[in-house]
């Protein structure tokens, strides 16, 4: 492919981007809210309320122009804790697909184009970790370790490569059979070679989809861990422990609660629509 | 003949993965943590205790052994003493896990029962309004947290409305104790005690609703994806040749095989849907498997998690068995065939 050509490519899926509502709207609340956690304490009204701060005349405010999302139960900004909030789940979903991402793929990959043992152990284990149910992996390693949030996104991550596997794998096996695959295997191109330069390729835009799905989907089980009490150390805000301690003051308090859990809903939403945006570009249909 | 075949392998698999299964809980619980005895006993015990229940327990022995005494009491259908019970852990599970097995079953009715129609609706008027509400429905149901929905729905139906009950499984003090099932709904019917159906059922109502929404919303996007398949095949453009009406042809011709892919999916989301119900639980204070599985990590109650993970994996792979077996008669062509599509 020529210069020119890629070029073109590259500006005609621009373009077929920026007509797809969905997609648009994904990626402007995905940047936004990536925006909002790296420049939260410029941006946000009480950056000193991320810490241990109790201002007990302030508390229980509802929202108003002072404090847009009102104050919790020590007095504090909810606005700016939803902000710097972001920080810690948005990092969640980074580490978690930083780590299954890549394995899964090499997985699939090796999956599906060695077949015979390899193929067998590798799916069955995408098998048995498909049984277990990510949040309570999640809650039985955080307690067998350290009950950190990390400990417990590893656990997750340690259970999500294995989705990226089934699908590199379904797609390689499409793939393998083809013949320019076999053109570059009889002129003696390395194993390596045809892995990463011929079929990889060829799952990237499947791998993308699925990615942006995934960042969704980790951020909320990030947010339930926090709601049952694994999160971040306080003071520092996480959305799901202050939605887990807003709801002690339901229905009085609703905005301590509700308002952290929108933003939930928010930063998931835009990795969701991103996603299915994407989806319809690239037209992989089957990749949830 | 094919039929049994297909039911003998997939038997065969389901050991596999529960063997499977079995070496990676056993290793979070054994090899992990360095010292559960220690851990369960807490940093004051002295060092006589922690190795009389390091004896009890069995863990001086050497590793494969431990995991042969594990696996045999599996095989058994023994998950051994909690510690904080101090009952054994299948008596716990058994007294806890109806609860959670009743909330799982009624979300799965809801969410079929809803995502079902929504998806034929879709698929029967593409890329008109209808379409476009399931996929808002759909998208918005799959980003709402459990939890967040849970309690949306009691603030609105407990606290604002009024209407139904937010926490337990009946009304305090109802004396009611059949034992049968453990099922309230279809012990209640067994004795004939309606009123306690009809309780269990409103208590059930908002806890199973916040659990169904991500997954009917799933069900009515790839009910839709596989209706509009369908219904792209020759027999079907046949049937509306011959002028059979639209929704005959579209719920007694296409549905049926376009229920599959929604049955499959269902399988793999049945991990997410129990440990959703784990949250669920805990926001209407049921009295299920959840509660004790919590109660038991925060008390680090090695043999009671143990317990309830295996229990919700074995409970993972029964449901995806019964769903091929479910596939098979849906759609004959997999069961001959001897797989799924």
């Amino acid at each position: 492919m020529s210069e020119v050509q890629a070029l073109s490519n590259s500006y005609q899926n621009w373009y077929r981007f920026s007509r797809n509502p969905t997609a648009v709207i994904g990626l402007v609340i995905v940047v936004l809210c990536v925006l909002a956690a790296i420049f939260a304490p410029h941006i946000t009204p009480y950056p000193d309320h991320v810490g241990a701060v109790v201002d007990f005349r302030n508390r229980h405010q509802p929202p108003s122009a002072a404090h847009w999302f009102g104050t919790d139960n020590v007095g504090r900004d909810i606005f700016t804790r939803v902000i710097f909030g972001f920080r810690v789940s948005l990092s969640l979903a980074f580490v978690v697909l930083i780590i299954a991402v890549p394995l899964g793929t090499l997985m699939g990959l090796l999956a599906g184009y060695f077949g015979g043992w390899t193929e067998i152990i590798i799916m069955r284990l995408t098998d048995v970790a498909l049984a277990l149910p990510p949040l309570i992996m999640a809650l039985a390693v955080a307690a067998v370790l350290e009950p950190s949030l990390m400990n417990a996104m590893l656990a997750i991550a340690s259970l999500w490569w294995t989705w990226h596997t089934r699908l590199i794998y379904s797609i390689v096996r499409q793939i393998r059979a083809q013949e320019y695959i076999e053109a570059a295997e009889t002129l003696g191109a390395s194993k390596v070679h045809i892995l990463l330069r011929e079929i990889l390729p060829n799952c990237a835009s499947a791998i993308a989809v699925k990615t942006s799905l995934d960042a969704g989907f980790v951020i909320l089980i990030g947010a339930s861990l926090s709601f049952l009490g694994l999160g971040i150390q306080p003071p520092t805000p996480d959305l799901g422990t202050m939605v887990a301690t807003g709801a002690s003051f339901l229905p009085d308090y609703w905005w301590e609660s509700l308002l952290p859990g929108t933003a939930i809903l928010f930063v998931a939403l835009g990795f969701n629509l991103l996603g299915d945006g994407l989806r319809d570009l690239f037209d992989v249909e089957d990749v949830r | 003949m094919e039929f049994l075949a297909f039911l003998v392998r997939r038997l065969l698999w389901s050991l596999l993965v529960l063997f499977g299964l079995s070496v990676v809980i056993f290793t979070i619980a054994r090899v992990v943590p360095g010292d559960p005895a220690r851990m369960a006993l807490g940093p004051r015990a002295s060092v006589e205790q922690v190795a009389d229940l390091q004896s009890s327990l069995g863990l001086n022995k050497p590793l494969t052994q431990q995991y042969v005494l594990f696996i045999g009491g599996l095989a058994r259908g023994d998950l051994g003493r909690s510690l904080l019970t101090e009952q054994s852990v299948n008596d716990d599970i058994r007294e806890t896990f109806p609860a959670t097995l009743e909330l799982v079953l009624t979300t799965i009715f809801i969410a079929f029962l809803f995502g079902v129609p929504l998806g034929v609706a879709a698929a029967r008027w593409k890329d008109k309004w209808p379409d476009n509400l399931v996929r808002a429905i759909a998208i918005v149901a799959a980003v709402m947290p459990t939890f967040f929905i849970a309690l949306l729905l009691q603030v609105l139906a407990g606290y604002v409305l009024q209407i139904l009950p937010t926490t337990g499984r009946l009304p305090s003090g109802t004396a009611f104790n059949a034992n049968i099932t453990g099922l309230l709904l279809i012990d209640g019917t067994l004795k004939g005690r309606f009123d306690v159906v009809f309780e269990a059922a409103r208590h059930l109502l908002l806890p199973a609703t916040a659990l169904a929404l991500a997954t009917m919303g799933q069900i009515a996007r790839i009910t839709r994806a596989s209706m509009i398949d369908v219904s792209r095949q020759d027999y079907i453009e046949a049937a509306r040749a011959f002028g059979i009406p639209t929704w005959v042809r579209l719920f007694k011709y296409q549905l049926r095989p376009a229920f599959v892919p929604p049955l499959t999916i269902l399988g793999l989301e049945f991990a997410s849907l129990i440990g959703g119900a784990f949250v669920v639980e805990l926001i209407f204070s049921c009295p299920g498997m959840a509660a004790y599985g919590i109660r038991a990590i925060t008390q680090k109650d090695l043999n009671a998690i143990m317990g309830v993970v295996m229990i919700s994996g074995v409970f993972f792979v029964l449901v995806n068995l019964i769903i091929d077996l479910l596939v098979g008669i849906v759609d004959p062509r997999i069961r001959i065939r001897g797989r799924r599509a």
